[in-house]
């Protein structure tokens, strides 16, 4: 009986007091294309690009200049808000230039990225690793390390992990290593190889937030990496872990799926999943948070899934960020004859690249080439909906998603509010099961993206009517206040001429007046003439 | 390498509107060949003419509206309607009846209101019910089950006699349309009801005992089970959903027991209602129409109910012999409302 074996038996029971979520597939996963060798490390390349926004927030700024020499590990960019994170130097090499470059995003657009020329030297910037001296540091001074190292999600939200610790009351920190997307590995990879540094991050996240226990959950279909965790656990001893074997349902990975396998509770809508005193981190976050407490190393590597049946030798590598995809391929055998459309992360919610010619991010968990015969080509035109609702039994968030298409289809954006449109998180189920193949994810996106256009649109209309308000409210201040001053100034003239010629003034009046009494004298006259 | 860029999802499942309609019509099949056993060619000549018909109106008028005819017509939506329509009406229905409810079901019911998906109505029924007002006396005209004599002859006329009444309207020297037809059981119970016999009455009744030689009529019966046996493999295939034949038969069965328990004499069993007229083929195949039916979880139970109530006000104290059709489009009429009040509280819905 093997480790793992045992491991699957022993937990049976954990699993059968676990809870479940509603709708959710079951897919053919295809983990094994990936997982037979072990990881390996990519050759360095001799430029790196790094893009400066590679994380959920505001862009970072860069504060190096176009021909500094930088080392490796050297912060290229600092967070540029609060929700922002720093990127770093993957090599020791010159700033080449700070320019607009391709970077893999849904939209195809290019961002702005600081380009390295690498020099081979492989010169570090200066560490201070705090090593095992972080249990006697404080939260926020671990939390600086996190932010500095600039660590961010790498399941693939790439949220800010140094904001995420920030939260208090937290009861239980949950280490999601369900990885439930079809073909992706690297997580399970990670497991399986630096089990014991995935529990030292996560003791330390725990240290930083002060939780009381930690969660590991991993999908049964790995239990290989539920075995080498488990190990380090048993070695670690504290207690403070404990390993939930779940059942592999796509989306179970996804943060508020997770929540309500693990705790049988529901994030509330628009609140955080602390509000039920849990915070969930990836198991890969965990591995870079130990990598920068015990070796003062930030962000400058990951490790990523290069599948499908669309490359020659699948496999899971450690790559730099920065390294263009084209390289990563080629590491792995290259192309197949019939490969057809490269795709960063999974299958059900990765998006399409235009080209190869892309650095790998924080968020690249998979590089996913898919042959013509595993996608079959899209339909040019779609079938009317029929309405047959398996799209409803499948939805991980219970919405209607047919009725979302039809509303999202007339731009009834009243009704789409009420459908919780953006309740939706986008994992594709509904469109995996529809039989008339409309890409409902699609039109969902769409729909969001123009609601929030509209929304800015409107704010900024609203901005620009109430300065024009002001504006228009400012002038008419200005011209009472002038004809204030105006008039005022007339005054002050005529006082100040009355009290200077009030003398001259009399003996005019006086003529005035006299000449005024002849001329009515004589009117008179002239009157009484008339009616004799 | 070719840099597709496809939208995500990037994996399907392989799954399509045709194959859920073909599986419909394969469903059908058990149904359809006990109907045809026990009523006869009148049901060959009604799938013929209403399959060629709707298959014809609904290419003209794909051409009309330009679309593409070749791929549309093999969804096979207008197959089933045609399909549906053929084993509702009567046996005996003259050709141009059942030609008429067919192009009426295409051309406006389903084509009218934007074509497949968009028909808010269902429109093999909406066609029945066209007919069912414009031409009542030929919605009557069924033969005597297999092995039941109308007294004239026993079950269905020949294959001759039905092709000439069908085709060219004409019968064999002497004889009338009532030598070779007969009532329904539940229409023949409604006639007796009116004429202060009651339901025992009936049943007892020496004329008829071959009909009512099983619960709810010979034929009818057996049909209806062969139904039932169809529809379940179509909610196990997950074609249908199971919540709408399961609210609308719960509620059937529920509201004739009631009036079954209170007045035994005048009212017909829950087993007759359940097992006779169109129940089963409404149940799975006409009123788990997605299209036309309530969407929502929820609102499926209460779509089913509905239809149930009404079949049963219908066949009880309404017009008409048997109420499928009314109590389908009744319900279609209210499927947007009640979808729009049983949506289901989302995930962390803080009322739930």
């Amino acid at each position: 009986m093997t480790q793992a074996n045992r491991q699957l038996t022993k937990t049976a029971a954990d699993r059968a007091s676990l809870s479940t979520f509603d709708g959710g597939l079951t897919l053919v996963a295809y983990k094994h294309l990936s997982t037979g060798s072990g990881i390996t490390t990519l050759p360095q390349s001799k430029r790196y690009i790094i893009p400066l926004q590679q994380h959920i927030g505001v862009i970072s700024q860069p504060i190096v200049k176009t021909g500094d020499r930088v080392l490796k590990g050297q912060m290229l960019a600092k967070p540029g808000d609060m929700i922002s994170a720093a990127v770093h130097s993957p090599v020791s090499g010159t700033v080449s230039d700070i320019r607009e470059h391709e970077v893999p995003h849904v939209s195809g657009l290019s961002d702005l990225c600081v380009i390295i020329e690498n020099d081979f030297k492989d010169e570090w910037v200066a560490r201070r690793p705090l090593a095992d001296e972080y249990n006697n540091s404080t939260s926020s001074d671990l939390r600086k390390i996190v932010a500095d190292a600039g660590i961010v999600g790498l399941g693939g939200a790439v949220f800010p992990s140094s904001v995420k610790q920030t939260e208090m009351n937290i009861r239980t920190l949950i280490l999601n290593g369900v990885e439930c997307e079809p073909y992706i590995t690297c997580d399970d990879a990670l497991m399986r190889e630096y089990a014991e540094q995935v529990i030292s991050g996560a003791d330390i996240i725990g240290h930083i937030i002060k939780a009381r226990n930690c969660i590991i959950a991993i999908e049964d279909n790995k239990p290989q990496a539920i075995a080498a965790m488990q190990q380090a656990i048993d070695e670690d001893g504290t207690g403070f872990f404990q390993i939930k074997i779940i059942p592999t349902i796509y989306p179970s990975g996804g943060e508020k799926q997770l929540i309500k396998i693990i705790t049988d509770e529901e994030v509330p809508v628009n609140r955080y999943p602390a509000e039920l005193g849990v915070l969930c981190h990836n198991v890969a976050t965990a591995y870079a948070v130990h990598r920068a407490v015990y070796f003062d190393e930030p962000l400058i590597s990951r490790i990523t899934t290069v599948t499908g049946h669309g490359v020659a030798s699948p496999q899971n590598i450690e790559v730099l960020i920065g390294t263009l995809m084209s390289a990563c391929i080629e590491h792995c055998g290259g192309y197949t004859e019939d490969s057809d459309e490269l795709i960063m992360g999974g299958p059900m919610m990765g998006f399409a690249l235009q080209s190869d010619e892309l650095p790998v991010v924080k968020a690249t968990n998979c590089l996913l080439v898919t042959a013509s015969e595993e996608n079959p080509k899209p339909k040019q035109h779609h079938m009317p909906c029929i309405r047959c609702g398996k799209c409803v039994d499948v939805c991980p968030v219970r919405l209607l998603p047919q009725q979302l298409y039809w509303y999202a289809s007339s731009q009834n954006v009243d009704r789409l509010n009420e459908h919780h449109l953006f309740d939706c998180i986008e994992c594709g189920c509904c469109a995996y099961v529809c039989p008339s193949d409309i890409p409902l994810v699609q039109y969902y996106r769409y729909a969001k993206t123009s609601i929030r256009q509209k929304e800015r649109e409107r704010k900024a209309s609203d901005i620009a009517r109430q300065r024009h308000e002001a504006h228009q409210s400012r002038l008419e201040k200005q011209k009472r206040e002038r004809e204030e001053k105006l008039r005022k100034k007339r005054e002050m003239l005529k006082t100040r001429s009355e009290a200077k010629g009030s003398g001259k003034t009399d003996s005019k009046k006086a003529a005035i007046e006299e000449a005024i009494k002849r001329a009515q004298a004589k009117k008179a006259e002239r009157n009484k003439s008339n009616t004799d | 390498m070719l840099f597709k860029r496809t939208p995500s999802p990037h994996i399907k499942q392989d799954i399509s509107v045709q194959s859920m309609m073909f599986k419909v019509i394969f469903a059908l099949i058990p149904g359809a060949l006990a109907s045809i056993y026990f009523f006869g060619w009148g049901v060959l000549f009604n799938l013929a003419v209403a399959i060629s018909v709707c298959l014809l109106s609904e290419a003209a008028i794909l051409k009309l509206r330009r679309r593409d005819v070749y791929h549309t017509l093999q969804d096979g939506s207008a197959l089933l309607t045609a399909c549906l329509l053929a084993l509702a009406l009567p046996s005996l229905a003259p050709w141009w009846l059942t030609a008429t409810a067919s192009l009426f079901a295409i051309a406006v019911a389903k084509h009218l209101y934007g074509g497949l998906g968009f028909n808010p109505f269902n429109p093999a029924m909406v066609g029945y019910i066209v007919v069912m007002i414009s031409f009542p006396l030929e919605m009557t005209l069924w033969t005597a089950p297999m092995g039941v004599s109308n007294g004239s002859i026993i079950g269905w006329p020949d294959f001759i006699t039905t092709f000439n009444w069908v085709f060219l309207g004409t019968l064999p020297y002497g004889e009338t349309i009532d030598s070779i037809s007969m009532a329904t059981p539940i229409d023949l119970i409604k006639t007796q009801l009116n004429q202060m016999h009651s339901v025992v009455e009936t049943r007892n009744n020496a004329d008829y005992s071959a009909l009512f030689s099983s619960i709810s009529g010979t034929g009818w019966q057996w049909t209806n089970i062969l139904y039932l046996v169809g529809g379940i493999w179509l909610v196990k295939q997950k074609v249908a959903d199971w919540r709408i034949p399961t609210a609308f038969l719960i509620s059937l069965v529920l509201i004739s027991n009631l009036f079954a328990v209170i007045d035994y004499s005048n009212n017909s069993s829950a087993l007759f209602h359940a097992l006779s007229g169109g129940t089963m083929l409404c149940a799975f195949f006409i009123a788990t129409d997605p299209v036309s039916a309530s969407t929502t979880p929820r609102g499926r139970w209460i779509y089913g109910a509905g239809i149930g109530v009404l079949v049963y006000v219908i066949r009880s104290w309404g017009g008409y012999p048997d109420g499928i059709a009314f109590a389908v489009v009744l319900m279609n009429i209210c499927a947007p409302l009640i979808d729009y009040y049983t949506q289901p509280k989302i995930y962390g819905d803080p009322n739930r």
